[in-house]
């Protein structure tokens, strides 16, 4: 992005005395100034909620019954953490921030580990093998992106209902698999694979599960941590699947909880804005932590899969 | 398919077992199970169905409720894919041009990507909050008295404002990726060819973004359509009442609490086929894209 | 070492398209063979059958008189160089090596061992715990060679292997493993689209054109004697000149009615006369040459223009005074070459 630069050093002798010119007397660039204030402004509208969610958290809920959120941090943060994450909002005692924030990786981690082993071995077959009814099989895959869960969500409860799924791991991460983004996108990153590795392969003496396990997959390794990361954000984010399927309290996920987590705003009492708000901030935390720190990867996983 | 592909029979069938197993019994099966019942009746206690033809669509035509809600998420999806993408694109226009801090700014940026929906609703409900919610308060002093949950438009408002700060992320990592794609000669060339910044931005970077604009076009409508239930049953808490409601959560209304299968698998059906359409669309477009680049 | 031979391999893909039409030829032990033509004409096709890449569908191949036509590549004993060198790019350049090797259960210590001496021979040993994407072109090519012979096959296969390097590392490679072969002695068939590395690496040429094999021969034989008009302008830079002549009254004549040589017997009519650049006797004979532009290649010089009205080009010395204007030409007879004009045969 050192854009502007190179270009003035390539520019014709002309351009270039001047851009010396302005060198010698620095002058403030408005242009640039406002793009910093917008940019400024952009984090700004991006940040502040998450900020106003941590200070609220500070100071005594009666206070913020009164007056809202302010600029003063008080000492009641982790007096709260501690009730967010080992007081259980209802009766059963098992609405723990703990509990939650256990379940929200089980449900992250199974599926996006489910979906990129599963997504692996069908692009694998369809890319790399010559198989009759592979054009069938392609489609009967692909055409599942076509379709979110949420335009079926009825008849795939009923369904994993009657299989007795109900408030079960498999129940909860298995139906959320059935969509092809991940194989589609394997697919297409196989299909960039050198067509001549496979075939140096086959001299080499490596057979179809030799070539699978110590070629393709060390090959494909940024590419399903890409993935890993976009599965990960999106099983961990599920919301309508798991309210539907996990009822009993021991198995709620922290973003579904959130419905509670509101509920708890209301009501006779005094609303406890503070264990309210660090469990919000919990359950947002693991993904956008995960975004953060694997931005490149999870930036070229996202842009790819636009080709 | 690679040209040397593997011969072996069976182990492909192996690879790809798990794979249509979960896509049949969890995709095919519910979604033939939608398209079925929605020409039946099925009764209130689960004691049988009755074959009605397309009397569960015609009910849906019927129903003012329905087709109010119809309109609300049109342009509830209209409103919110155009504020998106328009803050994105100059985001990010601004953060390919700044040379200092250009990463900090994408972090900043970005990282909201990954907040779940819900999530979105509940800081909704605190900054509209009616006693001190920080934008309550902005816009009382405009003599707008906000009352979310209580009036359709503040609602609505709220929703919109939600989903909007959820999906300018997408949208900024998308738009920058196609800007930092064009290639520096070309803008180079631009620089030469016309003086004026503005004018470059909109005949040259402009056009080369059209495609990525158009692809997002499609995300958008699909994320204001199916991605934002979360955040409006977290704003709604349980109680829509008469309050706007998108046509994924009426779906989710009229199946689970209705009880009303029949009319709920006709709503999937036409949600369906608006999916359909929407995809063939976006096919269409990532083939004119291809002569593009 | 092995004997290669092929009994009228042709290949047919699904959608009907003749790749390769019957091809038959043999190839002798130790020998190398180059395929050559341009893109599309099937020589790549035909390599990758005999690699065992691509299914046979018509004709038989056989190594050391046994067919192989079904035989897995892996157990054809054989090892390719492709074009774009196919390294693993996630393996070091000594687990490159090894594969292959690894892959036949081979005990560690040779390995190790075999790996050692292949990496000498090909001076990679301060490489061998790169990574492919931390070497030069150059390197890479030596992996991919590497590769090759470290397994001792009984046949050498490469696709193009030099395509990718720059013109002088081509020139040198193209040294290199000629050397390498003929250490070796293993037998090679080796495919290009570049004529002067088929003139230069072969001990004999196979000319294809539209998967239909138009020449074979020693290269002095496909360069002095080319079997068909396509051989004759594919082969040589420049190109042979070709024009159109005729039979007339006893003699060879160019189409403004020169006469050339005497003419062979029993023939008569339209005939392509071709001649190589620098058969040209520039100076003095019978036909006319008007030199439009003088092409100075250091080494000597290139004259091109038209020869009765058709485009033509003449090899001069360097130190030929010879300048843009009309000149006297002479076509010595023994090196002209006749065509007929309807078929593109030899005469």
């Amino acid at each position: 992005m050192a854009h502007i630069p190179t270009t003035s050093d390539r520019a014709p002798a002309p351009a270039r005395l001047l851009a010396a010119g302005r060198r010698r007397a620095p002058r403030i660039r408005w242009g640039g100034l406002v793009d910093h204030l917008v940019l400024i402004a952009g984090a700004l509208f991006m940040l502040a909620p998450s900020l106003m969610l941590l200070q609220m958290s500070t100071i005594p809920d009666e206070q913020i019954m009164r007056t809202g959120p302010s600029f003063q941090i008080g000492d009641r943060f982790l007096p709260n953490l501690d009730k967010a994450l080992n007081e259980s909002m209802s009766f059963s005692g098992e609405t723990t921030g703990r509990n939650m924030f256990r379940n929200s990786m089980i449900l992250g981690f199974g599926f996006a580990i489910g979906k990129i082993v599963i997504a692996m071995m069908a692009a694998y077959a369809i890319v790399y093998f010559r198989l009759r009814f592979a054009m069938l099989a392609f489609w009967l895959i692909f055409t599942t992106l076509l379709l979110p869960l949420e335009v079926r969500i009825v008849p795939s409860y009923e369904i994993t209902q009657q299989l007795g799924l109900l408030n079960t791991w498999t129940g909860l991460i298995v139906p959320l698999i059935a969509s092809a983004t991940a194989t589609f996108f394997f697919r297409q990153y196989f299909l960039s694979v050198p067509e001549e590795l496979v075939e140096a392969a086959r001299i080499d003496g490596a057979g179809p599960i030799r070539f699978f396990l110590d070629i393709l997959v060390p090959l494909s390794r940024t590419m399903v941590a890409a993935m890993f990361i976009i599965m990960f954000v999106y099983g961990w984010n599920q919301y309508l699947w798991p309210t539907m399927i996990s009822t009993e309290e021991g198995r709620f996920t922290l973003v579904q909880g959130i419905k509670q987590i509101t509920q708890g705003l209301e009501g006779g009492h005094i609303p406890e804005f503070g264990r309210s708000n660090i469990l919000a901030i919990l359950a947002v935390l693991p993904p956008v932590l995960v975004v953060v720190f694997f931005q490149r990867w999870f930036v070229k996983g996202l842009t790819d899969t636009d080709k | 398919m690679k040209r040397a592909g593997f011969a072996n029979p069976w182990l492909p069938v192996l690879l790809l077992l798990p794979q249509l197993t979960i896509i049949c019994l969890f995709f095919y099966w519910p979604a033939w199970q939608a398209v079925r019942s929605s020409f039946f009746l099925e009764d209130p206690f689960g004691f049988g169905e009755t074959f009605v033809g397309l009397q569960n669509y015609t009910r849906l035509l019927d129903s003012t409720q329905y087709m109010k809600n119809a309109w609300f998420t049109l342009w509830f999806s209209a409103v919110v894919t155009a504020l998106s993408l328009g803050i994105a694109l100059l985001l990010a226009v601004k953060a390919d041009s700044v040379l200092r801090g250009a990463r900090t700014y994408r972090t900043l940026l970005m990282w909201v990507y990954a907040v779940a929906p819900p999530v979105a609703g509940f800081i909704a409900l605190i900054v509209f909050n009616q006693r001190w919610g920080p934008l309550t308060e902005f816009f009382a002093q405009f003599g707008w008295e906000i009352r979310i949950r209580l009036e359709y438009f503040d609602t609505a408002f709220a929703m919109i404002v939600a989903s909007v700060w959820k999906q300018v992320p997408v949208n900024f990592i998308f738009f920058l990726s196609g800007l930092q794609s064009i290639p520096p000669a070309v803008r180079e060339a631009a620089m030469i060819d016309n003086r004026s910044a503005v004018s470059r931005f909109w005949t040259v970077t402009f056009p080369l973004l059209a495609p990525t604009g158009f692809f997002l076009l499609i995300i958008n409508i699909t994320y204001s359509l199916f991605d934002t239930f979360g955040m409006i049953d977290t704003i709604l808490r349980n109680n829509p009442g008469d309050q706007p409601v998108t046509l994924v959560y009426q779906v989710y209304l009229d199946g689970f609490r209705g009880q009303d299968i029949g009319g709920s698998s006709a709503q999937s059906v036409v949600l369906m086929v608006l999916v359909l359409a929407l995809t063939v669309f976006q096919f269409r477009l990532v083939e004119r894209r291809i002569h593009y680049t | 070492m092995a004997r290669v031979a092929l009994d009228r391999v042709r290949k047919v893909y699904r959608n009907g398209f003749e790749a390769v039409k019957p091809a038959s030829f043999e190839i002798a032990d130790g020998e190398f063979l180059v395929l050559v033509g341009p893109s599309g004409c099937g020589k790549s096709t035909l390599l990758r059958m005999v690699a065992g890449l691509e299914d046979i569908t018509e004709g038989s191949l056989s190594i050391n008189g046994r067919e192989v036509n079904g035989v897995d590549p892996a157990e054809r004993d054989i090892a390719m160089v492709f074009q774009n060198y196919a390294l693993y790019p996630h393996m070091t350049v000594r687990r490159n090596i090894a594969y292959g090797l690894k892959n036949r259960g081979m005990a560690k210590d040779r390995i190790a061992a075999k790996v050692q001496e292949a990496a000498r021979m090909l001076n990679l040993t301060e490489h061998l715990d790169r990574k492919p994407s931390q070497l030069s072109g150059g390197q890479r090519q030596r992996v991919a060679m590497g590769r090759a012979i470290v397994r001792d096959p009984a046949l050498f296969l490469f696709d193009e292997p030099l395509s990718n390097l720059d013109a002088k590392l081509r020139n040198q490679m193209r040294i290199e493993v000629k050397a390498l072969q003929r250490r070796l002695g293993v037998t090679s068939i080796y495919v290009t689209h570049d004529q002067v590395e088929a003139m230069t690496m072969a001990d004999r040429i196979i000319v294809l054109n539209a998967g239909r094999i138009e020449q074979i021969g020693t290269p002095s034989e496909i360069y002095h004697s080319p079997a068909s008009v396509f051989v004759a302008s594919f082969m040589g830079a420049p190109p042979m000149n070709l024009m159109r002549g005729a039979i007339e009254t006893g003699a060879v004549r160019l189409s403004d009615g020169t006469a050339l040589m005497q003419a062979p017997a029993g023939r008569g009519g339209a005939v392509t006369l071709g001649i190589r650049p620098e058969d040209v006797h520039v100076g003095e004979g019978p036909a006319d040459f008007d030199v439009a532009l003088v092409e100075e290649l250091g080494a000597h010089r290139l004259l091109h223009g038209e020869v009765a009205g058709q485009p033509f080009t003449a090899h001069v010395l360097k130190d030929s005074p010879l300048g843009p204007g009309r000149h006297r030409i002479g076509l010595p007879a023994g090196a002209l070459s006749l065509f007929d004009p309807d078929t593109g045969v030899r005469l």
